[in-house]
């Protein structure tokens, strides 16, 4: 209790239980306040659902309204004494339940039928997850040696990184129509403009964490005779390979946001083209099942990534 | 240090019979690291900053040699010049009579910092220097494993340098420069981030290490007990710029042992040694804080005294 309290101070310290207690309230409070909302008929619910539509002739079974209007439609037949419209408190069709996501969630998963022309969204995650996979793997191929060497070589450095921002800034996007120009209407674009996006802000990213390399561990080696490719391959990467790995996850993150971008040109697929149209078809409770769904597995990657990463770099850990 | 104490002080210049030939016999030996007019400038916003100017000197083979000075004395330039990790503007550094550029592993150096790789674990670290001399895998960790014994830690063979205090990390610094076989060992102020009884041990140490190996050893030190306490002869620098004001020839016989440290000689020197830095009117890095007036008002009462 006396940790819990102490968990609240500036850099007050924490024990594990505390912090494990944070990190179930961390999951459980959004569950919990969407929970209210959606169940509690009292907490919000500014619309009504029809379950009969009585006696005026514009309403039927399943249309929301909101509660003003409903109450004009009942006084209007009530008036001209005709059955009165029923209803049931209810929220906007944009926020369904937890009850309702977690069935589309479940049903992805259980379900073979399409659910439209972009199919499941299992295959349509898949698709995406395929896009970043190469889209990334590319980028890196390319970025994490340019990287490295601007960051080690002085010369080099001067040469790029100018190049380099400028690209950066230019958004992703603009790249678009000429990739399907060049690319086609496949794939192809698509990890292109992921490649886009990611490969200028990784070449600086990198470069500056090479910078950030302990120089004296660089000179301890020189006077041990290191120079060259030798001292690249046996102190340079070493020394900076925990700070690139947590470059590379920060950097996934990156290109997972031009996803979106990516899947929306040429064919549109995937889970953004999913999402688009589910959308589009009211489908709110498969909208937030597919963004659950990239959230879940982006959680999980990185958490298995930053478990990955602190086992193989014991030694940087403690070295603070 | 008291008048009293001054008469009875014998000069430092006089050597005993048996540092005396012993020096002569260090002088009859070649020079295996020279200092050839070396001139080292700074640029500093257009302006030019000289921290070393013409040094001239030359360490002999297996002689252990100290550079002392105030701080902005250019020993660390020095150092790092002798090294090859900085050029200097004129002159040379010439090592058993030949011009080197660029730093090389007939040179190893021991830093301030601890400068352990701390991906490689200890026997690794050792490897580093002599598999850099293409020497394979296998001799490579034997040949550590022995410099390992030597110096004691063979029982940290696995252990990482985090898990290591300072005193073992710089000790593991001082084998693996050694097992890369440099003809000078270059020493940059190594023991002064250690605590004052690590840092004694580690002087007896490293004499005992310099007494069975051919090694030539240059210390840089601000501390000057350990100066006086290690050398064979102390190059004493003086500042802005960057000189030799003298080359003390140390009057203490070997093997040195603790007591020596309050004998009459060890204080000569070192009374001559503060007498000549106080002279350069530069504060020396530990005694920067030793002159400061404090004007306090009394905020306790005047009866509760702690002195």
């Amino acid at each position: 209790m006396h940790s819990f309290r102490a968990s609240w101070r500036l850099y007050g310290r924490t024990d594990r239980v505390s912090r494990q207690i944070f990190g179930v309230l961390a999951v459980l409070l959004p569950l919990l306040i969407w929970s209210s909302v959606s169940y509690l008929p009292f907490v919000w619910h500014p619309q009504i659902m029809i379950t009969d539509p009585g006696g005026e002739e514009y309403l039927e079974a399943g249309m929301r309204m909101n509660k003003s209007d409903f109450a004009r439609a009942v006084k209007e037949m009530q008036d001209q004494h005709q059955a009165v419209p029923k209803g049931v408190a209810s929220n906007p069709v944009y926020l369904p339940s937890p009850g309702q996501v977690l069935k589309a969630f479940v049903n992805a998963f259980t379900s073979t039928a399409s659910v439209g022309a972009e199919h499941s969204i299992l295959q349509a995650f898949w698709h995406s997850i395929r896009i970043i996979f190469w889209g990334f793997l590319i980028s890196s191929v390319i970025g994490v040696p340019l990287g490295v060497f601007c960051g080690a070589i002085p010369a080099l450095s001067r040469l790029l990184e100018p190049f380099v921002d400028f690209f950066r800034y230019l958004p992703a996007p603009a790249f678009g129509a000429l990739a399907v120009a060049i690319l086609g209407i496949y794939d192809a674009p698509k990890i292109a403009i992921i490649v886009i996006g990611t490969l200028f802000q990784q070449v600086l990213v990198i470069a500056n964490t090479t910078r950030q390399l302990d120089f004296s561990l660089v000179e301890a080696s020189r006077t041990l005779g290191a120079k060259g490719f030798r001292l690249l391959f046996r102190v340079v990467i070493p020394g900076i390979l925990p700070d690139l790995y947590k470059d590379q996850r920060i950097l996934l993150g990156w290109a997972w946001t031009y996803l979106i971008v990516a899947e929306l040109i040429g064919t549109s697929s995937g889970i953004t083209w999913f999402i688009t149209q589910q959308a589009r078809y009211q489908h709110f409770d498969n909208v937030f099942a597919a963004i659950a769904l990239i959230g879940v597995v982006g959680l999980g990657t990185d958490i298995v990534l930053g478990l990955l990463g602190r086992k193989l770099f014991t030694w940087k850990r403690e070295n603070g | 240090m008291t008048d009293k104490a001054e008469h009875t002080l014998p000069d430092y210049r006089d050597l005993p019979p048996d540092v005396a030939e012993r020096m002569a016999q260090i002088k009859k030996r070649d020079y295996v690291l020279k200092i050839d007019h070396v001139t080292k400038e700074f640029v500093q916003k257009r302006s030019r900053v000289k921290a070393l100017d013409d040094i001239e000197f030359g360490v002999h083979r297996r002689e252990l040699v100290c550079v002392v000075g105030p701080s902005g004395c250019g020993k660390s330039t020095l150092i790092r010049i002798l090294a090859g990790l900085e050029d200097p503007t004129s002159g040379h550094i010439l090592m058993d009579g030949k011009s080197v550029h660029g730093p090389g592993a007939d040179r190893g150096m021991v830093f301030q910092k601890y400068t352990l790789f701390p991906w490689l674990d200890v026997c690794q670290n050792v490897m580093f220097g002599i598999e850099m001399a293409g020497v394979s895998r296998l001799e490579a960790q034997r040949q550590a494993l022995q410099w390992l014994q030597m110096i004691g830690l063979e029982q940290f063979a696995k252990a990482y340098p985090h898990q290591l205090s300072g005193g073992m990390q710089q000790r593991v610094a001082i084998a693996r420069a050694l097992a890369a076989s440099p003809r000078v060992l270059l020493m940059d102020e190594s023991f002064s981030a250690l605590d004052a009884q690590t840092r004694t041990k580690m002087q007896n140490y490293l004499m005992e290490i310099w007494r069975k190996i051919d090694i030539t050893i240059v210390f840089i030190t601000h501390d000057l007990d350990e100066a006086i306490y290690l050398a064979d002869r102390i190059l004493v620098l003086k500042p802005n710029p960057g000189r030799v004001e003298e080359v003390i020839e140390v009057p203490l016989s070997r093997p040195r042992r603790a007591e020596q440290m309050t004998s009459d000689e060890f204080l000569a020197t070192k009374a001559h040694l503060e007498e000549l830095i106080r002279s350069f009117g530069v504060p020396d890095e530990n005694a920067e804080d030793e002159d400061v007036k404090i004007d306090l008002p009394l905020l306790t009462l005047v009866t509760d005294k702690v002195e």
